[in-house]
């Protein structure tokens, strides 16, 4: 069976386990649910699986894609249980089928973080935040491959919001995943470039949702 | 998740090895078990998850139902510096929870290096670090693994050592201890009646006197402890527990595959290896046993890759029947099976060609000595002619990388014999000219050297290591010594083997030593990146004891050794006699071909060696 596309989610222990490491362990739990999945030809054949959008170390995600193919016609409803029953902690598959869009027209991801403030009012730094996401432009400087340059990430911010919570401060975004793309880990560096006195103490984000340029979700 | 550890993790490198929840990993109701065991491996994530004692007696312990046995490993440096700065004290992997939470603490000893990261982790876990400090029967701080054969180093430090094989002893040391812990023994009496179990060295039980030269003069027992801790052994592999539901790391380890031990034990007999005397009696496992767990192992892991365990794979007599029935299993499911510690001679085509079927390793050979009589004199069964023929067949089958791995130092040894390691790389390479399908690819020899370093246990616990200073000599006498451009020489630094043979053969006085090498920063020893030469030089000279009196100094055979209550089964006189054939060059027979009747034999009551 071909062009099959996964839905999980990856949280709780599960964040700190690397794109690369994660390949691998999805390998494996097909491996260990019964699942074959086809391999390339060639000299070092390798199982046709592609995860979109690698997510950083640290990041939760509620709505990772994963594409492969399996030697064998498979029964698509069952398969989401009988992954997750191999999974590590914090690794659960939510749903199976077959691929709608193409990975390349995902264009959106709606993303919530949360900015932890140890000693300041939460409410002061929402309003802070606020106001310093309002600029028509934010420009910073980021490692590129070719080295150090000069980037506005404003333009691929949609929308953000903050709210104050309780040592924190809630964020809830919409980001352009591609073409441009942004970590979402900018959106505190940023802070920590251009308003130190409003950067948080530490931060952490989690994908929500997938979208494509209209604004549909993404399938 | 601890806020702290939240905060720290996405500094830090590979944080997938801080944070437990792979899949397979045992999680116990906590209020549920009578005691909980942080079983500790003195190294990192990479390396403990890679070893399978660990693996096995994880299940074993966890099999019994009153305990919960979690993991805990080494941070590495850049974890260690955030957890110390934000004051976090290591925790287990499983629940999280940190070390005081524990009702006993285990290691799991394999070599010396580690002995400086034991301590570490015993201060990580808020404990006092010497034995007699912790005054509580609870937490309880055991260690067992092979380096426990002589464990004086430690002795300050550890309550009591498991000795051989821990799949019944450690339950039954851990049943022992929950009756302890219910009835609220003292520290005193538990390690008194503890000491009754076979296999467990309780060092505070054991007095020792030293003469004025610094050798031992007495080992005293106490309270009832025995004379000989005798090593504990499994009779029968076939029935004693293998997981077959083994953690798979959600992270890259060192070793990341299915591992089938074939069996314990060595049938022969080199001189200077320590593993094949500690190991003894030879038990083997049914090849169907393991066809059996290594198919229900792949399953339950989804690993592509098995690898078979032993100290001699080509002893396994029915190593053509496993590798059949693995490949059956294997071949359909790109699943790679590879097989270590082949000898060289008796390598066979067939079983080459069976492997190369599916994936394709390089060959290597672990020769030891560089001249036939040297090879002799340490009993390494391998003669350059089977090493030829192998190569042969291996070049023509279209293998064209080759390590040879040698030691230097070995008691006897000359500079003939040095020069011969790089005649006999020649010959190798001579053999590839004349075998080699295609020699557009060319050919990769390379010849690696370490310091021999006597062990105790083995025929050459007497003897005396040559120096850093002579060990370089000879380095240098073979690098001059080969002159092509295919082989490539890489030799071990010395510094390392100094410090390891003063603990190896080391006694309870090199306790201050390994403390004052802790207090001034030094831990994960085994690591270039953190061993320092300089530390443990001034930490043996601020406490007035010698590299030549532990490393280089032949010990007469009348000494009584630190290490000589511990008794691995094969007794002294067949050390003995072993040394002395190694002066003659005389070989002695493999086990199979002829009983040397060693004495491990009476470590299993009614069972049979496979010698």
């Amino acid at each position: 069976m071909d062009k099959l596309r996964l839905r999980f989610e990856k949280t709780g222990r599960a964040v700190y386990i690397s794109h690369l490491d994660l390949m691998h362990t999805m390998q494996r739990a097909f491996s260990r649910a019964g699942y074959e999945l086809k391999y390339s030809e060639g000299f070092n054949p390798h199982p046709q699986i592609s995860i979109a959008l690698p997510l950083s170390v640290g990041v939760a995600s509620h709505c990772e894609i994963m594409d492969f193919r399996l030697k064998a016609d498979a029964d698509l409803k069952e398969l989401p249980a009988r992954l997750t029953a191999v999974m590590p902690e914090g690794i659960r598959v939510t749903d199976c089928c077959e691929q709608v869009s193409k990975v390349a027209l995902l264009k959106y991801l709606e993303i919530e973080g949360s900015f932890e403030y140890d000693e300041r009012s939460a409410a002061e730094m929402a309003a802070a935040l606020t106001d310093f996401y309002a600029q028509d432009s934010i420009v910073i400087t980021k490692k590129t491959k070719r080295g150090v340059g000069q980037s506005d990430i404003r333009p691929a911010i949609r929308e953000i919001a903050f709210t104050p919570g309780e040592g924190e401060v809630k964020l809830h975004a919409t980001i352009s995943a591609q073409e441009p793309t942004l970590n979402p880990a900018l959106l505190a560096d940023a802070l920590r470039q251009l308003k130190p006195e409003i950067a948080p103490d530490f931060e952490k984000f989690v994908r929500i949702e997938n979208y494509l340029e209209n604004m549909t979700v993404f399938r | 998740m601890d806020k702290r550890l939240e905060r720290i993790l996405p500094r830090v490198q590979k944080p997938a090895r801080y944070t437990g929840g792979e899949y397979n990993q045992i999680i116990k109701d906590k209020t549920r078990v009578d005691l909980r065991l942080a079983f500790c491996f003195p190294d990192t994530y990479e390396i403990g998850m890679s070893n399978l004692g660990m693996s096995i007696l994880y299940h074993t312990m966890n099999s019994l139902d009153f305990v919960w046995c979690e993991r805990v490993f080494a941070p590495w440096g850049d974890m260690y510096d955030e957890m110390k700065k934000a004051g976090l004290p290591l925790y287990a992997l499983e629940s999280g929870d940190s070390l005081d939470k524990f009702d006993a603490i285990a290691f799991s000893i394999g070599y010396e290096m580690a002995y400086t990261t034991v301590l570490d982790m015993i201060d990580q876990a808020g404990l006092p670090l010497h034995a007699f400090e912790r005054t509580e029967l609870l937490p309880l701080v055991f260690a067992g693994g092979s380096a426990c054969v002589n464990a004086e180093p430690m002795a300050d430090f550890i309550d009591l050592f498991v000795v051989g094989e821990g799949e019944e002893m450690n339950n039954e040391l851990l049943t022992l201890l929950r009756r302890a812990k219910l009835e609220g023994w003292s520290k005193r009496d538990f390690l008194k009646k503890a000491a009754q179990i076979g296999g467990v060295y309780v060092p505070s039980l054991y007095d020792i006197a030293y003469n004025d030269d610094g050798t031992v003069a007495s080992i005293t027992p106490k309270d009832g402890a025995p004379e000989k801790v005798l090593k504990r052994v499994i009779v029968d592999l076939d029935s004693a527990p293998y997981p077959t539901n083994p953690i798979v790391p959600s992270t890259e380890v060192v070793h990341d595959r299915v591992n089938l031990e074939l069996f314990r034990g060595c049938v022969r007999g080199c001189r200077f290896c320590q593993a094949g005397y500690i190991y003894r009696p030879i038990r083997a496992k049914k090849y169907e046993t393991l066809v059996r767990q290594g198919i229900e192992t792949l399953k339950n892991t989804g690993h592509e890759d098995v690898t078979l365990l032993s100290l001699s794979t080509s002893d396994y007599r029915p190593l053509p029947q496993l590798c059949d029935g693995l490949l059956d299993y294997c071949e359909s499911r790109s699943i790679g099976l590879s097989l270590p510690s082949l000898r060289a001679d008796n390598f066979s085509m067939e079983i080459m060609e069976k492997l190369q079927k599916v994936r394709k390793s390089g060959l290597t050979f672990a020769v030891e000595g560089g001249s036939q009589r040297l090879r002799d004199a340490i009993n390494k069964n391998v003669t350059e002619n089977d090493l030829l023929h192998t190569c042969a067949i291996a070049f023509a089958g279209g293998w064209n990388s080759v390590k040879l791995y040698y030691m230097l130092g070995l008691p006897t040894e000359t500079d003939e014999d040095i020069v011969g390691i790089a005649d006999m790389a020649g010959r190798i390479l001579h053999c590839w000219r004349e075998n080699a399908k295609n020699k557009n690819r060319g050919v990769k020899i390379t010849v690696s050297t370490s310091c021999f370093i006597p062990k105790p246990h083995s025929p050459f616990q007497w003897e005396g290591q040559i120096t850093k200073e002579e060990y370089l000599r000879r380095v240098n006498l073979l690098r001059s010594s080969i002159n092509s451009r295919n082989v490539v020489y890489n030799w071990h630094d010395a510094d390392t083997s100094v410090v390891e043979a003063v603990l190896s053969r080391g006694d309870r006085r090199l306790g201050k030593v390994l403390e004052e090498v802790w207090r001034n920063g030094g831990r994960l020893d085994a690591w270039t990146d953190y061993f320092s030469f300089e530390r443990w030089m001034d930490a043996m000279d601020k406490h007035g004891l010698s590299v030549s009196f532990y490393a280089e100094r032949e010990r007469d055979v009348n000494e009584v050794l630190p290490w000589d209550m511990i008794d691995v089964g094969v007794r002294k006189d067949h050390l003995k006699r072993e040394r002395e054939r190694c002066y003659t060059s005389t070989l002695s027979p493999d086990c199979r071909h002829q009983c040397s009747a060693c004495g491990a034999l009476r470590l299993m009551e009614g069972g049979k060696c496979d010698g």
